[in-house]
Order: C-alpha cells, then sequence, then structure tokens
C-alpha cells in the first residue's frame, strides 16, 4: 500500500485531534492574527449606527440560541455596547425562546460596564409567539404585541418607551439570527413599514443575505465570526471587550487546517490512482 | 359542512390579506390588527399542541421500551422540571431556572453545534475532491473564500513576507467578489424560484386546491 492510498484511509480520529489542537492551542496562547480591513458591509452597519443620534431607538432582535453563541453572541456584544456608548436608546426582542436569556445576557454585560440604566437606556422585552405576526403587529404598536417586558414590568410605564409606538420611531432593526428568520423581517418590516434592517448572522447563512444587500433590502450585514472582530477593530475594543478577535484565532488556524486536509487529500486522491478508478 | 366552512375561511381571509396590503383605511387596519392578535393566539395554542405530542410520543416510547427509550425518560424529567422550576420560582436572571439555562443548556447545545466542526473537517479531508471541473472550480472557489475570512491564516503559511501582505490585503476583495456577483446571481435564481412557487402554493390554498392543511391525509386536489 503507498503512502497516498495509507493517507486517504487515515483514522478520521487523527482529523478530530488536530481540529482540536488548532482550536485549542489560539486560545490557550492567546495569539492574535491580523485581521484584515472590516469588509464593507461590516463597516456599513457600523457607519448607520454611528450617524444615529442620542436618543433614538434601535431594535435589536435576538433570534439565536445557543448553539450559534460564538459567531453571533460577540457580533451582540459589540453592537449593543456601540448603540449605547452613543447614547441610543435600546430594546430587545426575541422570536427564538432561548433568545431572551441571551439577550438578557447581552444587555446585563454591556449595560453594567457602561453604567446603563434598565428601563431607560435598554429594555429586554423578551419572546413573543407568532414569528411574523409578531413583526408585523410591532408595526402596528409595539405596546399590543409587548404589554410587559422579559421580567414582567408594564411596558408603557417604562421611560424608554417614551414616544416609541411603531416602526416609525425606531431608527434601526438589528436582527441576530442563525434561521430564516431574518427573511421575515425583510419581508415584513421592512416591506411593508420601510424599517431600516441591518442583520447579524452565522457565517455559514451569508450567501442566503448578500442578495438583499446588493437590493439594499438591508443596510448591512455583519457575517459571522470575522464579522463581530471586524466591529470590535471599528469600535476599537481588545483583549476581554473582543471576544470576536480571540475566537477568530482559534477559527483562521482551524480553517487553515481543513485548508491544508482539502489539498493533502486531492493530491492523495490522485496520486494514489483513485481518480482513475472512478472511470 | 366539515370540509366547506373552513375551505371558505380560508378563502375569505386569504383574499382579505391580499387586499388589505392596498387599501389603507381605517377599517382595513383594525381588521388586520385583529387577525393579527388572533395569529398570535393560534400559534400560543400550537405550543401546547407540541408540548402534548413530544410527551405522548416519548411517554409511548418509555411504555412500549422502544430503542434508546431511557433517553425518553431524560427528555420527560427535564422537560417537566424545567416547568416547575420556571412556573414555580420565576425564570427572570437570578432565578434557578435562568441558572439551568446558563449552565446546563447553553454548554449543551454549545457542544453539540461545536462537535460540526469535526465533521466537517473529516468530511472535507475524505469527500471534497477535484473530480470534474464544476467540482475544481467549487474547491478552488471554497479555498480562496476560506482564505478571505481568514486573511490572518496567509501570515501564518507565508510569513511576514510581500507575498503575504499582498495577499492578505487582496484575498479579502476577492472572497467578497465571489461572495457578491457568481453567489448572488446563483442565490437570486433560487430566491425567484422559491417565490413562484410559494405564491402559486398560496393561491393553491386560497382557492382550495390544496387541502392538505385541513388533515386527513389528503394531499392536493384536482
Amino acid at each position: 500500500m503507498s503512502i497516498w492510498t495509507r493517507m486517504l484511509a487515515l483514522d478520521r480520529r487523527w482529523v478530530f485531534a488536530g481540529i482540536a489542537l488548532a482550536v485549542l492551542i489560539p486560545i490557550i496562547t492567546g495569539l492574535t492574527l491580523p485581521l484584515g480591513k472590516p469588509a464593507p458591509p461590516t463597516v456599513a452597519v457600523y457607519d448607520f449606527l454611528e450617524d444615529l443620534q442620542p436618543g433614538d431607538v434601535v431594535m435589536f432582535a435576538v433570534d439565536y440560541g445557543p448553539s450559534s453563541m460564538p459567531e453571533l453572541h460577540p457580533q451582540a456584544l459589540a453592537m449593543v455596547r456601540h448603540a449605547l456608548e452613543k447614547g441610543l436608546r435600546v430594546l430587545s426582542v426575541s422570536l427564538n425562546v432561548q433568545g431572551t436569556a441571551l439577550a438578557n445576557d447581552v444587555l446585563q454585560t454591556v449595560g453594567e460596564e457602561l453604567g446603563a440604566v434598565d428601563g431607560e437606556d435598554y429594555v429586554n422585552l423578551g419572546f413573543k409567539v407568532g414569528g411574523s405576526a409578531v413583526i408585523l403587529g410591532m408595526g402596528e404598536d409595539i405596546l399590543t404585541v409587548y404589554p410587559v417586558t422579559a421580567d414582567g414590568r408594564r411596558t408603557r410605564t417604562l421611560p424608554i418607551m417614551r414616544g416609541v409606538r411603531n416602526y416609525d420611531d425606531i431608527a434601526l432593526v438589528v436582527d441576530l439570527a442563525a434561521s430564516n428568520i431574518p427573511g421575515a423581517w425583510i419581508a415584513f418590516a421592512k416591506e411593508r413599514y420601510d424599517q431600516d434592517i441591518a442583520l447579524g448572522i452565522t457565517a455559514v447563512m451569508a450567501t442566503d443575505f448578500y442578495p438583499y444587500l446588493q437590493s439594499e433590502q438591508i443596510i448591512g450585514l455583519v457575517n459571522g465570526l470575522k464579522g463581530a472582530a471586524e466591529y470590535e477593530v471599528l469600535l476599537g475594543l481588545q483583549g476581554e471587550q473582543a471576544p470576536g478577535m480571540l475566537g477568530m484565532s482559534a477559527q483562521s488556524i482551524a480553517h487553515l487546517l481543513i485548508i491544508v486536509l482539502v489539498i493533502v487529500g486531492n493530491i492523495a486522491y490522485f496520486a494514489s490512482g483513485r481518480h482513475r478508478a472512478r472511470r | 359542512m366539515r370540509l366547506q366552512i373552513p375551505l371558505a375561511i380560508t378563502f375569505l381571509i386569504g383574499l382579505f390579506m391580499a387586499v388589505q396590503f392596498f387599501v389603507p383605511h381605517e377599517a382595513f387596519q383594525y381588521s388586520f390588527e385583529s387577525l393579527l392578535a388572533w395569529v398570535r393566539i393560534v400559534g400560543a395554542f400550537a405550543l401546547v399542541l407540541g408540548i402534548g405530542s413530544l410527551l405522548r410520543t416519548h411517554w409511548d416510547k418509555i411504555r412500549r421500551r422502544r430503542r434508546d427509550w431511557p433517553y425518553s425518560i431524560a427528555t420527560i424529567v427535564s422537560f417537566l422540571a424545567m416547568c416547575v422550576i420556571g412556573i414555580g420560582f420565576g425564570h427572570e436572571p437570578g432565578t434557578i431556572f435562568y441558572w439551568v439555562f446558563e449552565n446546563i443548556q447553553v454548554p449543551l447545545d454549545a457542544t453539540m453545534f461545536s462537535l460540526l466542526a469535526f465533521f466537517i473537517a473529516s468530511a472535507a479531508f475524505r469527500t471534497f475532491r477535484a473530480r470534474s471541473t464544476e467540482a475544481t472550480l467549487l474547491l478552488v472557489a471554497a479555498v480562496v473564500v476560506m482564505l478571505g475570512r481568514v486573511p490572518g491564516t496567509l501570515v501564518v503559511m507565508f510569513g511576514d513576507t510581500s507575498l503575504a501582505q499582498y495577499l492578505h490585503t487582496h484575498m479579502p476583495d476577492v472572497s467578497e467578489w465571489i461572495m457578491n456577483f457568481p453567489t448572488v446571481a446563483g442565490k437570486r435564481g433560487i430566491i425567484f424560484g422559491v417565490a413562484l412557487g410559494a405564491i402559486a402554493t398560496a393561491l393553491r390554498i386560497i382557492l382550495g386546491i390544496e387541502r392538505s392543511h385541513l388533515g386527513g391525509g389528503g394531499g392536493g386536489g384536482q
């Protein structure tokens, strides 16, 4: 058996071990790699938030669960930080039942750091069942859809809700999701109510939503962990405040290993003569 | 009547939802808001049905001692425990419910998803082959997009050389071009196809041609 044939029959546990090391070593050593210039779709979201005035309202739809946290949580932390630093009012809603707790985590982490006040600077309205009906309902009256917040306070009585009735009073909706929910936000909030929308999505979903970027149905798109790291760079964050950049090093080395595996696998495939056997 | 009444309701509501989009009259607006509230209420009932179905399926599995039935015990016990904790002690930050979510569900969910990285790496090594022109194009595009997404790897590969600097600067642009043009062209074709299919299905349901949503296992109409 030639070396190439043996390579093709490599026990997949070696591949698993390689990936484990590729992820662990950068995290343990705190390795940082150059990120490159931020992608235009990320910069577009940053610029839009940057141009808003203090007191403007931004709604974050936290529509992801723990499985997508490594990519989307750093995005949420960075964008909510940007909004609160700018003095924008932050509302959070969730169409994913697990999103409520994750939104709490984001708002409390950033809120405590910046000294923002729950109910005045930010509020978590929580999960509501109904999907597209919830999105449409908020276009008419947010208080009807969310009479109480996630922790049971009457929404109407909160200072943050002063002058906020529907999408007319919201400058931007940022949907953070790892599913097809952004499609519903675009179809209903954008197309029916002309609400400006930005997306924060996992990298694997990016191809699904680039067409909406080109057609200007979304104002920008933060794409995966790289997008989170780019946003952190734009904000000038470092260290613990930049979990996206730390994760990017692990992701970079893991991607490099996958590229090497694909190349080696193809060399072995042709060198061992397997390609002839298939014909 | 059991068939005609649901078909009539579907037709009338479907027609109303299509018409109201173009009529900004107050009466239409009020009816639209009421219907949206109804959708949310019906959605909540669907949640109850889902829970009932989950419990029935797993209880049946335990009763008949089907394959892997002990996992069904774990499902039912976990479900009931979370219900008791959540309903009995609240679900705000600082409660037991929240602690369980943060310290059990989040790590378990994240772990399940993280396993994908290992299987994707193994699958890429075993099956991603340049067997044809199309497969080769796909492979090259994938490698370029991957490198563009993680430009730091170029520094690892080529060191701090001028080649690494050049690729580090331009590879993300090439990756962005692939995402912006060839990918969007293909994706847009798919979106059009799906949208036309959705419109056709919606029309079939509104007109009563497609009746499978009424249950009974019946497929499309004539």
